[in-house]
């Protein structure tokens, strides 16, 4: 592998590049190009060691961006890493640690990264202003589906998803801990070792390989070692903060085995200490590659021996920029000229840099970025006086350079601290919030505290540490020890700048950015203040201020600064905007974790699946179950196979599986009473031996389920729900039993898993039962006068232990055979041995609905959508009006459910009798040619019905029942008009007489 | 992700363990009376809860535990469990 030499790594001999090891060079592509770094670099680090500045294209105007920082912070390096399945896009190049092979690709540009022809979109960008999408895509209508969506959808997002199906494992962890301590650094790691020696079960996330956050950037430069007795995970980041402190960590795990593990941690005390992060200072241009954060200039250059440019600008407001200046010099990486607002800067690293021959410029600001045409190499920065309050300059001169390193100063990481509820207050002295209250047990210490002395975060730290223990623990919280005192800071103040002066017009191709990834600009802030958006939310959504996986990181302050500025009033009036987890962005596996393919969701199989799958069947899904839908043989397709099995079962005999069907006991003293208040109509009067169709209504009165109850003993009911109610209908029970008649004696057990149920249908139904009776021992006597219509029996039929409930959803003499589940594939053959020489057939969901809509019996969901009463539906017979209480009776009086106009169930007949109207096709009062037309009712179930040989509907429509005989337009897509003519629901023997036989 | 402790069978658990089950407390009018329930009885037993800032008196079920309801006083602003008791129990005094 031919590899370009890096030419911005700086030699082994200047003693940087404490994190890579130059003995194991790695190979790795970005865009095509062969490039080498070595073990122990990112992604980002390997590609400024090779001068790699322009790494991505922004969001809105594709602007050319480079890296501007070091860790979860970088708003700008997005790529995509990895090939086709595997590709996952969207990841920080701060945070991808190299590995030999690695394939990255940068984003959002089109045909490629140096030539992009989006960022024509900067050129116009005075057409494309802050809350451009509210104001522009507005009208004429027709062009939203044709043009504008298309268009937005194209734009939306950076990276591409992944080509296929990810391969790789994800794992997910539930633990507990006593003291979960976020962040590494110096505070969490002093944090850390407090709680634990107190004798708490510590747990430490850190989301970098290595230990000690970026003390190694600041003052201390010890080797951070792993606290004894400390659960230390790192490469995991705390991505969210729920209630009682619920924390979601996650892990990059290396090596085989999962990708990414998910921890979910339920902690008795929570310490953030996760540090602070730099913020940038608006200039025009300050997006430029080669613009990046002070202290990630410093990182590079420390870390991996990577120089930053060869003639650096450090722009700062405060002292510890200076810290990047120094090191520059020290190691020989290239000049280096401080450029700082301050008038006066007088703190020690200020006088170390002037000792050490270090330019300043004091009382100057960096107004603009002089770049290549094209606008992806810094040539210069234009610099001018300052003094705080100006607003527009007039004279700048040349400062030649090929980087910046900018600091405005440091935010607290708040993130996690906020995700539920934190409160924040506002620190002059730092000019950044830091944490306030917090209702959960929680801790911030350190950076995250708004601490930056190393000492004082440290005392802060263990305190904290022992404190948390001590509260976990329920040991009393040492009072004799109080919060550690802060040290006064040997540096200068920080002086605030958000926006630095211009001397231009300054939306005009000299941006001002706030938010980098989201292409938020001071103007634009500015404009939604101009156009009345006050409250700082308004401005966010307005603007996408904030957005994103940046959530604030860099832009928040800054922001609220430059919001100040534009409305004269200081910033904690302002107020904040909120912070929402994930911190930084996860991939969906992890948050699916081993839930996909078959664990995604656990289906439920009949007793005689295998055998449905034997026999070619297709399957539907009804709640979790897979029912057998119909079973093409013989090359048929699915309509003339459910045709077959439909006319089987008119003519012969057919066979259902309805093992799925809800079955729930109800037992004791006070059953009847019970049922009695559950069913609209009465239940406490049927016999013992009799089966009763019931229907069930919530406290609104409107259909929630319906199924046969058969009583088996005078305390003991079996009721039947539909097949995907089964488990809602039990707990609806229970929840009634429990919290409102608890002086009822009953006991509720769901059964639906115990027993297989099959439906013998067809006019020699009985000829079956009759056939399998004569295989084995029998002793239920099926003729019809000892066995009537709505009775059941229980005894042996052909061997096998049955309940048989003569019961009919399809209009023809029918038994239902319960049999315990464990026999029931058996029984299954048998019955379908016994029938074979009836001709009895297999049939599907699909042939048992159109069965039951040819007899107008309604399916709850079908039929009824949460808002129908038994009224509406032609049930109102079922209602009691005896009964002084059941569950919906006293909703049903009032005056809007018995009111003329209500949709009524009636059945449809289309003109033309091919013509299958959709099911949810809706009825109009009168077809217009434009616009809207009213609804009078919509279709709710919809058939081919090969008994009648014509086409079939069911539906609710306005006063339904008194138009009967009415023609009925239905405009189809397309402008297709369909007639059709309100008939009774009853389409076929409307006496019943053929299941009563 | 709130942590509750069942105060029938003394499981702790995440509250995706348990279900809820809105304000405790909603009289029924119909259990009492069903000859006698007001148009506007009937409407505020169905629709008017409270949705107060601080302690909310509701219903909980122990959905994979014991399977009980309970009522709990629960604080909606800390998020803080105040107490939890049996479902047919008048709240404790706070």
């Amino acid at each position: 592998m031919t590899r370009t030499a890096a030419p911005y790594r700086l030699p082994h001999a200047a003693g940087l590049g404490r994190l890579i090891d130059r003995d194991r060079p790695l190979g790795f592509t970005f865009d095509g190009q062969r490039l080498s770094g070595y073990a122990g670099d990112t992604l980002a680090s390997a590609l400024l060691a090779n001068g790699r500045r322009l790494v991505g294209r922004s969001f809105k105007y594709h602007r050319p961006r480079g890296i501007v920082g070091l860790g979860t912070e970088e708003m700008n390096a997005l790529v995509g890493v990895g090939l086709g399945a595997d590709h996952e896009p969207n990841l920080q190049a701060t945070r991808v640690e190299l590995r030999d092979g690695l394939v990255a690709v940068s984003q959002n540009r089109w045909p490629s990264l140096s030539f992009d022809i989006g960022q024509i979109n900067d050129v116009f960008s005075r057409f494309i202003p802050g809350g451009f999408y509210y104001k522009t895509f507005k009208w004429p209508k027709s062009f939203w589906h044709h043009l504008y969506e298309p268009l937005i959808r194209r734009a939306a997002g950076l990276g591409r998803a992944p080509s296929g199906r990810d391969s790789s494992a994800y794992e997910q962890i539930r633990v507990d801990c006593d003291v979960l301590v976020v962040g590494g650094g110096p505070s969490g790691l002093a944090a850390a070792q407090a709680a634990a020696a107190s004798g708490a079960r510590v747990m430490l996330a850190e989301d970098q390989p290595s230990l000690g956050g970026v003390a190694d950037l600041y003052d201390a430069s010890d080797e951070f070692r792993a606290p004894p007795d400390v659960m230390v995970l790192t490469r995991t980041t705390a991505l969210a903060h729920f209630h009682h402190n619920y924390l979601l960590l996650a892990e990059r795990c290396l090596g085989e085995g999962p990708r990414q593990r998910l921890w979910k941690v339920r902690a008795k005390e929570v310490i953030v200490a996760t540090g602070a992060i730099e913020r940038p200072i608006a200039f025009a241009n300050n997006d430029r590659p080669g613009v990046m954060m002070a202290e990630a200039a410093r990182g590079y250059l420390a870390r991996f021996a990577v120089a930053p440019g060869e003639r650096g600008v450090v722009f700062t407001n405060n002292d510890e920029a200076y810290r990047t200046a120094l090191l520059v010099r020290r190691t020989g990486a290239g000049e280096v000229t401080v450029v700082d607002i301050r008038k006066h800067p007088e703190g020690a690293l200020v006088e170390e840099a002037r000792r050490a021959g270090i330019p300043i410029l004091a009382g100057t600001v960096v107004s603009q970025v002089e770049s290549t045409a094209a606008g992806q190499a810094i040539e210069a920065v234009r610099i001018a006086a300052f003094r705080p309050g100006m607003s527009r300059l007039l004279r700048e001169s040349r400062l030649p350079c090929d980087y910046v390193a900018v600091s405005g100063g440091y935010n607290p990481a708040v993130h996690l601290w906020c995700h539920n509820g934190g409160k924040l207050r506002y620190d002059m002295a730092i000019h950044a919030y830091r944490p306030d209250r917090h209702r959960d047990r929680m801790w911030a210490v350190g950076a995250a505290n708004g601490t930056f002395d190393l000492e004082a975060a440290l005392a802060e730290s263990r305190f904290a540490g022992e404190q948390a223990a001590a509260r976990a623990l329920a040991r009393s919280m040492a009072s004799d020890m109080v919060a550690p005192q802060l040290k006064p800071r040997r540096q200068g103040a920080i002086e605030p700048i958000w926006f630095a002066p211009a001397s231009r017009h300054y939306n005009d191709g000299h941006k001002h950015f706030v938010d980098f990834q989201n292409d938020v600009t001071v103007a634009d802030l500015e404009l939604a203040q101009r156009e009345g958006y006050s409250s700082v939310e308004h401005t966010k959504r307005y603007t996408t201020w904030g957005m994103a996986s940046d959530q604030g990181k860099t832009s928040s302050v800054l922001g609220l600064g430059i919001l100040s500025e534009a409305t004269g009033r200081p910033i904690p009036e302002i107020g904040v905007t909120t912070f929402r987890p994930p911190f930084t962005p996860l991939t969906f596996g992890t948050v699916a974790g081993a839930q996909k393919g078959p664990l995604f969701l656990a289906v439920r199989q009949t007793p005689v699946h295998d055998w449905h799958v034997a026999n070619g069947a297709t399957f539907e899904p009804v709640g979790h179950w897979r029912r057998a839908y119909c079973y093409p043989s013989g090359g048929e397709d699915k309509a003339a196979a459910i045709a077959r099995e439909i006319l089987s079962v008119r003519r012969a005999v057919g066979l259902l599986d309805a093992s799925t069907l809800g079955k729930i006991e109800i037992r004791g003293r006070d059953a009847g009473t019970f049922l009695d208040r559950i069913y609209t109509n009465s239940f406490s009067t049927l016999k013992v031996g009799r089966c009763r169709y019931g229907l069930m209504l919530n406290e609104l009165g409107f259909i929630i389920d319906d199924g046969v109850t058969a009583r088996l003993a005078d305390d003991h009911f079996l009721m039947h729900t539909t097949s995907g109610g089964a488990d809602r209908i039990a707990a609806w029970l229970e929840e009634w039993l429990q919290t409102e008649w608890p002086d009822l004696q009953v006991l509720i057990t769901p059964v639906t898993e115990q027993w297989a149920q099959f439906a013998v249908a067809g006019p020699k139904a009985r000829t079956v039962l009759e056939a399998l009776a004569a295989t084995g021992e029998s002793d239920v006597d099926v003729t019809a006068g000892s066995f009537p219509f709505m009775s059941w029996r229980a005894g042996r039929l052909g061997g096998f232990r049955v309940r048989i409930f003569r019961i009919s959803f399809s209009g023809e003499l029918s038994f239902e055979i319960a049999t315990p589940a464990r026999d029931g594939l058996r029984l299954w053959e048998a019955l379908m041995t016994a029938g074979a020489p009836l001709g009895i057939t297999a049939y599907g969901t699909e042939a048992l609905h159109v069965l039951r809509a040819e007899k107008g019996y309604i399916v709850v969901g079908d039929e009824t959508d949460g808002t129908v009463t038994p009224r509406d539906v032609g049930l109102d017979g079922l209602v009691s009006k005896t009964k002084r209480d059941f569950i919906g009776r006293r909703s049903l009086e009032q005056s809007f459910l018995r009111a003329e106009g209500r949709k009524e169930l009636v059945g449809l007949l289309t003109e033309d009798p091919r013509e299958v109207l959709p099911d949810g096709a809706h009825a109009v009062r009168e077809v217009k040619a434009n616009g809207p037309m009213a609804t009078i009712g919509h279709v709710t179930s919809s058939y081919m019905s090969p008994t009648l040989e014509r086409s079939i509907a069911m539906a609710l429509i306005e006063n339904g029942r008194s138009r009967m005989g009415e023609t009925l337009t239905f405009p189809l897509e397309g402008g297709r008009l369909v007639k059709a003519t309100i008939v009774s629901p009853v389409f076929y023997d409307p006496q019943g007489e053929r299941q009563n036989v | 992700m709130l942590l509750i402790k069942c105060p029938v069978c003394g499981v702790e658990g995440d509250e995706t363990d348990f279900h809820y089950g809105g304000e405790a407390h909603v009289k029924r009018p119909a259990t009492d009376r069903p000859d006698r329930v007001s148009d506007g009885e009937q409407r505020d037993y169905l629709f008017m809860r409270k949705n107060p800032r601080g302690l909310h008196f509701e219903r909980w079920r122990c959905d994979r535990g014991c399977g009980k309801w309970f009522n709990a006083a629960r604080d909606t602003v800390t998020m803080e469990f105040r107490a939890t008791y049996g479902i047919r129990e008048e709240p404790p005094a706070t």
